[in-house]
């Protein structure tokens, strides 16, 4: 098992390799099919998020976080595109730019348990984290 | 790779039986259209079983694709979404998903069926008035 992988992120293959792995990881820790699928799905906005607003090209990093009290999957997805110039505007239900239509970040917030997002011209970093106590 | 697009009576039955790239996905929209455009069908059955994962984006290619199926004067009926699918997909929000839907593909081609029936019942009705 990994403890921690780092994917490139550059052309629209990169979405289902990305969110394959991290689903194999969720799978692998044994979480639920509706956690799994809630994972792949943000990993699959979010990756696609950089794609198309975050200058196309980026990393994904996908840790194991997992310790004796829970399992616990954290992603960090960065890209070195223009940034995100109103952060409170991009996490209001409904915003969209490009035309991506996309659930967009709100929708994506709603799949995890945990979301931070930082971003500045020339670099943006979305965390994201879905956890469960161990039983 | 492609999406058979197969055939049956009046309706058209298609199968998305792997994970699709975006690439894929537009292709298949295209290819269903036309399809439906060749063939005369009155509907269209669209079947993602094996579909784990639909994204925003999927989502709307699916979306779209229903919807431009009604422009053509047919109808389309989603079947077979995944339970984890469908609440992901409600979780995120804003009805990204609007389509006719049916639990499998028995159940679709009934919906379909009899969304046809509808149709022609109406259109007897409205001759037997004018």
């Amino acid at each position: 098992m990994f403890e921690q992988t780092v994917l490139q992120i550059n052309d629209t293959n990169s979405i289902m390799h990305i969110r394959q792995t991290a689903r194999d990881l969720a799978k692998l820790l044994d979480f639920g099919s509706a956690d799994q699928t809630r994972l792949a799905t943000a990993v699959s906005e979010l990756v696609r998020n950089v794609l198309q607003h975050g200058g196309g090209e980026g990393t994904c990093q996908i840790e194991n976080q997992s310790d004796s009290y829970q399992d616990k999957i954290c992603i960090i997805v960065e890209d070195e595109g223009p940034g995100i110039i109103d952060i409170d505007m991009a996490m209001q239900d409904g915003y969209s730019t490009q035309d991506s239509l996309g659930a967009g970040l709100p929708g994506t917030k709603r799949l995890v348990q945990e979301f931070m997002l930082t971003s500045e011209p020339g670099r943006t970093s979305v965390t994201i984290a879905l956890s469960r106590r161990r039983q | 790779m492609k999406i058979p697009v197969l055939q049956l009576k009046g309706i058209l039955l298609t199968s998305i039986q792997a994970e699709l790239s975006d690439e894929d996905a537009l292709e298949f929209q295209i290819d269903v259209l036309e399809k439906v455009q060749n063939s005369n069908a009155q509907g269209v059955v669209i079947d993602i079983t094996a579909l784990d994962v639909v994204d925003s984006f999927m989502a709307r290619v699916i979306n779209e694709t229903a919807n431009s199926i009604s422009m053509l004067g047919a109808h389309a009926v989603l079947c077979g979404m995944q339970p984890s699918v469908a609440l992901t997909l409600t979780e995120m929000g804003r009805e990204l998903i609007g389509v006719d839907s049916a639990l499998n593909l028995d159940k679709g081609v009934d919906k379909l069926n009899d969304v046809i029936k509808g149709l022609e019942l109406t259109m007897d009705d409205y001759q037997a008035n004018h």
